[in-house]
């Protein structure tokens, strides 16, 4: 039992992977905002990626799963929007586990407005780390992707965006 | 949940924010029509994207609209149990998909207008309107990156793709007139400082939709005086068609859960 250790709460919310990036936990995604006692048990806040991104209701199911499981307490799971999440809640180790699942993690802070108003992001090849890569198109297989192309091994990838 | 909600009934900050998410809701819908049906597979994926951050929005808007109502009220309700009156989007939302060309030019024209006015409702003393729009406009900005390239790629394509777009053009810009004409909720959340002046967002709008445009080597046509009256509740055919599908489900049963 972890019991009301915040810690054994955090340390047990790093086991729930995300269900589209299972190698990254939602704690390394960056969603997990706070955990805290409340009145009637323990209060979750948890930040969506993007506002319809259809693994949210997943991810706050898993959450209060887990944690009610380990602590016998009742979990209540808020989704908070403000601040919004970002690309640079993702640590470096993150960005190299993504990297070695495949996908191209995102390149440079969303602090540079040349993400979105420059041309597409010059990414790496996950697999042959060739910088000779093309954009296919700006939407992915989830909100939170966009389809890359690798001109040395031919790899087609998803590369994280930068948001 | 038996009672039925009309938008009388409702306050003014919810009316607010229920046009605000009817928008989101209807384009969104429109676009998952395209789902499986794209030119290509990564264009099909794109509006679909689209459409899902759409479709989140107006999750975002009503989920508020819920509780500022109370009484059991819930986003579900709202997108499912309203009748066609009730909804108060823009008359652009709701028109037809017709051939790419056409969805393209309709996305461009409110995408341009979207992101000018989340970025002046990040400003709202409404603080929960402020921080949906923040979210939101981070979306958005791909948005219209998307649908603005595509509108110079169509423009300036073929001698096909350019008289395809242009007759678009034609055909959904005099529905942008009603992006400026302030309904009764616009007017009243501009007095409280909840949402931004519509009629001060044209120049702006005009202005970056001529670049386009005359990048796309199109000829701008003229947009009438607003007569679209959707964000009063007036609306054609095609929304109580389009309501008719998405909402058949629930109707049908109307306990039904996942």
């Amino acid at each position: 039992m972890v019991g009301d250790d915040p810690h054994g709460w955090w340390a047990c919310l790093e086991g729930v992977p995300d269900p589209e990036i299972p190698v990254i936990s939602i704690v390394e995604l960056g969603v997990v905002r706070d955990i805290r006692q409340g009145e009637h048990g323990i209060d979750v806040d948890l930040s969506p990626t993007y506002t319809g991104c259809p693994a949210m209701d997943m991810m706050a199911e898993d959450v209060q799963k887990s944690l009610a499981e380990k602590t016998g307490q009742q979990v209540q799971v808020h989704l908070v929007i403000d601040p919004p999440w970002t690309t640079d809640w993702l640590s470096e180790s993150t960005k190299d586990k993504l990297r070695a699942y495949g996908i191209a993690p995102p390149v440079g802070s969303t602090s540079d407005k040349r993400e979105l108003f420059g041309p597409p992001a010059q990414v790496s090849c996950p697999k042959c780390q060739s910088a000779q890569t093309e954009r296919v198109s700006a939407f992915g297989s989830t909100a939170c992707k966009s389809l890359y192309r690798c001109l040395d091994c031919q790899e087609p990838f998803d590369y994280f965006k930068c948001h | 949940m038996t009672f039925q909600m009309k938008w009388d009934t409702c306050d003014d900050l919810t009316n607010y924010v229920l046009q605000l998410g009817d928008d989101a809701l209807v384009l969104g819908h429109r676009l998952s029509e395209w789902c499986g049906h794209g030119p290509i597979l990564e264009q099909d994926i794109a509006l679909s994207n689209i459409s899902l951050d759409l479709i989140g929005l107006a999750r975002q808007y009503y989920q508020y609209a819920a509780e500022l109502i109370g009484d059991d009220m819930t986003e579900d309700h709202i997108a499912y149990l309203r009748d066609v009156g009730d909804f108060h989007n823009h008359s652009m939302m709701e028109q037809p998909n017709g051939h790419w060309g056409d969805t393209l030019v309709r996305q461009c024209l409110y995408d341009v207008f979207h992101q000018d006015y989340l970025t002046a409702l990040t400003r709202s003393s409404d603080q929960r309107l402020a921080a949906i729009a923040v979210k939101a406009l981070k979306e958005v900005n791909y948005h219209v990156q998307f649908s603005s390239e595509w509108l110079i790629r169509l423009g300036d394509g073929t001698q096909e793709s350019h008289d395809k777009v242009q007759n678009s053009l034609q055909d959904l810009m005099t529905y942008s007139a009603e992006f400026f004409q302030a309904s009764k909720a616009d007017a009243w959340a501009l007095k409280q400082g909840v949402g931004p002046d519509v009629a001060a967002l044209k120049p702006g709008w005009d202005s970056r939709m001529d670049t386009l445009i005359s990048q796309a080597t199109l000829s701008r046509p003229a947009a009438d005086a607003a007569i679209w009256q959707g964000k009063e509740g007036s609306h054609g055919e095609f929304l109580a068609l389009l309501l008719s599908e998405m909402q058949s489900l629930p109707r049908s049963y109307p306990d039904a859960t996942w």
